[in-house]
């Protein structure tokens, strides 16, 4: 194979993976009403956005419950991954298999299902739903992460430390936690961008009480063409771009 | 072994754990397959007697249509993904080590956007007086716009853009583990190129293109979000039908049914995929 | 008399249904060097896991000193480990990897650093405390794991196969500082190994296990001289058997064996014979003769292997009725052309009384290839 023809290749498919990508950030900048012709650089979108209480409410809203279905699964997901990791037990395999099945089972079975699950114990859809169901799919993910991450761990590490003196819950404060901490953030950013990112499990599980960010997008891009949109998916671009490259760095340094 | 009593630590992470995925994923799904066979009730949503009619109303001329369709446009994803991401997996096996890391993070970098952003600024492409159909007209390629968003067409196109990279990194974690020595092994004995590739990479590749497939073939089906911001009425997913039957139609029966048909796919693409991974030896996820 | 300070009574294990250590009892002097030598999954790890204090035995007891440790968990036990592969905590520098089992005793941050430092200085490392276990090589990560496990000053040190990670070369260099430091320090050794040469070298007893059971227990002169067992002739070092049948027992203390159709006197062995019964005569390939054709001692053979090896020409015999023999002779400096052609029909023999005895065993069960548990 010649050397030009995968690179071109490679090239034209990046080209179009971004093109969709820059147009929005491009128009985001754009003066004119229409959004489909250029009117001028101009600010107002980000202005219209940060005018609308509602929107600003919804995005506070959505890093809120970002902010903490990623703590509460990064939590969870680790101690299942550290109780996979060291203890046997019956039903280990169940457990595991259940995560994959979260994991691999589409987004809308596991939405109708807690749907089902909340109507069925007379939970008010809310916040506490929204949290619910985020942390769960997440779970699988933070649980993957440190798993990889223990694999790769000494299983004589918590042994030495114990011989040195330590109990088990030092041990896990000063030997455990340290070493697996990078698994532990890139987790937690994996969680909190997939919470901020879900709009199929959140359609089904929130209600009016708390509205969140993309289910705001979603009810505004259905119908026409809002130039909002184009400000505000620039700014979650960004955000999402900062996010990503903390998480690289970070598993990239504790590789080191 | 020591008891329970001694290791509360363990004791307590188990309960944890097994209290969340019971109450949450194990409870949720049982409760979807005992609402597929019960019946429609406006008020409750679901009431005895237990029947099969929901599997029944899913073999419906009307509804078979709209499951048909939804699985061929999943089908084409599937297969232009495939036909996208297997040589771009190939080439991207073959870039220097170092520039590998930088062009990955690229291709995860859609991932860790907003989807319904990046479907909408399809729309801006797309739409009758959008940016595609401006760029044409202004070549002289084509006289009046084209009618590209609300078809099929753009249905797919905004699905292989979702998904694409989910058929790219499977693809690319296989290349990346098929060494050059058994290339060189194939050549050495006499197989030219076309034979390689299909009785040496073909076959090593193969949980690769699988794995890419059930992560594509699915979410294509059920992201209902893609039709409702491109495709029009006319284009809908088994997602769209499910989100409905829930959500407007209140008809849990249908909409449960329907969801385990997915679920039905998705074991079965699951299985497609471990006995290809066992084929060549190593153990299934 | 020694006196003794570990003392392991009646110890079994099983894991998954599988007998992992038998009834097994040992005492541990204070201050010696002692090895627990033996193939993969003959328990020497599970033994001293649970010295350690990792592992509980299903049955047994561990006393330490008079006070019993059998489930006393390891922080509370007065004894460190050094790990096979170091276990150095990757996220902590040299400097705080010593200093951790300190700070686990809570001791004065001036004592702590004093202790550090002299512990580094006994392993060379001093000018090494700011790196990270990463940045070292292996001889020397292995070094900050010793000074970790010695800083706390224990009773007893266990080492887990601590040097099968590193060269050759490195490996002899640190079974060298490993006796000055332990002789340095007058604490006890424990070593795991599954060496032989290493457990000869190094310990003042060595214990040889095999599944679960203790073959022999003894010096290292007594283990390689004087085998328990056809297996710890075996395992420690070459030997050759050859098989030999009791022509009479005379008045002496000696016993006439037919060994090739050579009638030979050896010393009455301390099992019991009979006439007529058949048994081992272990000879090591140093304790071989190998003579010219034309002497009348001696069974024939021809030569069939030599290889040069430094110090001794080590060459294999077959002899007529197909037996192999394992010779190894040190050069003779008179004789600097000394050597064999292949083929070469030579005589084997041996000094009577550099021979020893072992009785015929059943055919032992297949071996076990399992890894330590």
């Amino acid at each position: 194979m010649s050397r030009w023809l995968p690179r071109t290749y490679l090239t034209l498919i990046y080209l179009l993976l971004y093109v969709p990508i820059l147009v929005l950030v491009v128009f985001s900048f754009n003066d004119s009403r229409t959004g489909y012709e250029w009117g001028g650089l101009s600010l107002r979108w980000y202005e219209a956005l940060f005018n609308n209480r509602a929107m600003v409410q919804a995005m506070w809203n959505s890093l809120w419950l970002a902010l903490s279905a990623a703590t509460v699964s990064t939590i969870i997901g680790a101690l299942t991954a550290l109780a996979l990791h060291r203890y046997r037990f019956r039903g280990k395999k169940v457990l595991n298999g259940m995560l994959f099945i979260v994991m691999m089972s589409p987004e809308i079975v596991l939405a109708i299902s807690l749907l089902a699950l909340f109507l069925l114990v007379g939970l008010q859809l809310g916040y506490v739903s929204l949290l619910l169901a985020h942390v769960t799919f997440c779970l699988p993910f933070v649980v993957i992460t440190v798993m990889a991450r223990l694999s790769g761990f000494d299983e004589r590490l918590p042994e030495a430390a114990r011989d040195l003196g330590a109990s088990d819950f030092t041990m896990t404060r000063t030997v455990l936690i340290p070493v697996i901490m990078p698994a532990l953030l890139a987790g937690w950013l994996l969680g909190f961008t997939l919470s901020l990112d879900d709009v199929v499990v959140s359609t089904f599980v929130s209600g009016p009480s708390y509205e969140i960010l993309p289910l705001r997008i979603y009810s505004m891009v259905r119908v026409g063409l809002k130039p909002e949109v184009n400000a505000l998916g620039t700014l979650l671009l960004v955000f999402s771009l900062v996010m990503l490259m903390l998480s690289q760095w970070i598993l990239l340094r504790s590789k080191r | 072994m020591r008891s329970a009593r001694q290791q509360p630590f363990r004791t307590a992470v188990l309960i944890l754990v097994w209290g969340w995925l019971l109450f949450l994923v194990f409870t949720p799904n049982l409760l979807v397959v005992g609402a597929s066979v019960m019946t429609r009730d406006p008020g409750t949503f679901i009431s005895l007697p237990l029947n099969l009619d929901a599997y029944r109303q899913l073999l419906n001329p009307l509804y078979l249509e709209v499951f048909l369709h939804s699985l061929y446009m999943a089908a084409m994803t599937t297969l232009i993904c495939l036909l996208i991401g297997y040589p771009f997996a190939w080439s991207l096996s073959k870039v220097a080590r170092q520039h590998q890391v930088l062009l990955i993070f690229l291709l995860i970098v859609p991932f860790w956007t907003n989807s319904l952003v990046r479907t909408y600024a399809l729309k801006l492409i797309l739409a009758t007086n959008g940016l595609l159909n401006s760029a044409l007209m202004s070549l002289g390629l084509i006289e009046e716009p084209l009618q590209m968003l609300y078809t099929e067409g753009a249905v797919i196109i905004g699905l292989v853009y979702l998904l694409l990279p989910f058929m790219i990194l499977p693809l690319y974690a296989v290349f990346d583990d098929l060494r050059d020595d058994l290339l060189r092994a194939s050549h050495d004995l006499g197989a030219g190129r076309f034979s390689t590739f299909i009785h040496v990479i073909v076959p090593l590749t193969l949980p690769g293109v699988l794995a890419g497939v059930m992560l594509v073939l699915l979410p294509a089906m059920g992201l209902f979000f893609v039709p409702d911001i491109l495709g029009g009425s006319r284009n809908l997913l088994v997602g769209n039908v499910i989100k409905n039957q829930f959500l407007d139609a209140r008809n849990w029966p249908f909409g449960a049914a329907a969801s385990i048909v997915l679920t039905l796919a998705m074991a079965f693409l699951m299985f497609a995929h471990r006995l290809s991974k066992r084929r060549i030896g190593e153990e299934g996820v | 008399m020694k006196q003794t300070l570990l003392s392991l009574s009646n110890l079994s294990k099983q894991f998954d249904g599988k007998t992992v250590l038998d009834s097994l009892d040992l005492e541990i002097f204070d201050g010696e060097f002692i090895t627990l030598l033996g193939p993969s999954g003959c328990g020497k790890t599970t033994l001293l896991r649970m010295m350690a204090g990792f592992e509980h035995p299903d049955e047994g007891t561990i006393t330490l000193g008079g006070q019993d440790l059998t489930h006393t968990p390891p922080e509370n036990r007065p004894l460190n480990t050094v790990f096979q592969n170091y276990a150095l905590f990757p996220h902590m520098s040299v400097f705080d990897n010593v200093a951790y089992g300190l700070k686990m005793e809570k001791r004065p941050k001036d004592e702590i650093r004093e202790r550090v430092e002299d512990a580094l200085a006994m392993v060379q490392l001093e000018d090494f405390a700011r790196r990270k276990p990463h940045q070292l090589s292996g001889g020397q990560q292995q070094r900050v794991a010793i000074a970790r496990a010695v800083v706390k000053r224990p009773k007893m040190l266990l080492l887990d196969e601590p040097l099968s990670a590193l060269d050759y070369k490195l490996r002899r260099t640190m079974q060298v500082e490993l006796k000055r430091l332990q002789r340095e320090l007058g604490i006890t050794f424990v070593f795991v190994t599954h060496d032989q040469e290493e457990a000869l070298s190094m310990s003042d007893r060595v214990v040889v296990l095999k599944d679960g059971h203790i073959q022999q227990l003894g010096t290292p002169r007594e283990v390689y001289e004087r085998p328990a067992n056809l297996f710890t002739a075996r395992f420690v070092g070459e030997t050759n058997f050859f098989p030999g049948r009791v022509d009479s027992a005379n008045g002496d203390d000696t016993i006439t064996v037919d060994v090739f159709g050579l009638k030979r006197t050896f010393r009455k062995p301390d099992f019991a014979v009979s006439d007529g019964q058949a048994l081992h005569v272990l000879l090591r390939p140093e304790d071989i003769r190998v003579l010219a054709p034309e002497e009348d001692d001696g069974v024939s053979g021809k030569v069939v292997e030599r290889n040069y090896k430094g110090s001794t020409l080590d060459s294999v015999i077959h002899l007529e009725d197909g037996t192999e023999v394992l010779a190894s002779e040190f050069f003779d400096e008179d004789d600097p052309t000394f050597d064999y052609r292949l083929g070469e029909p030579v005589k084997v023999s041996w000094v009577d009384g550099w021979e020893w005895l072992l009785p015929d065993e059943p055919a032992p069960a297949a071996e076990d290839d399992t890894v330590d548990a």
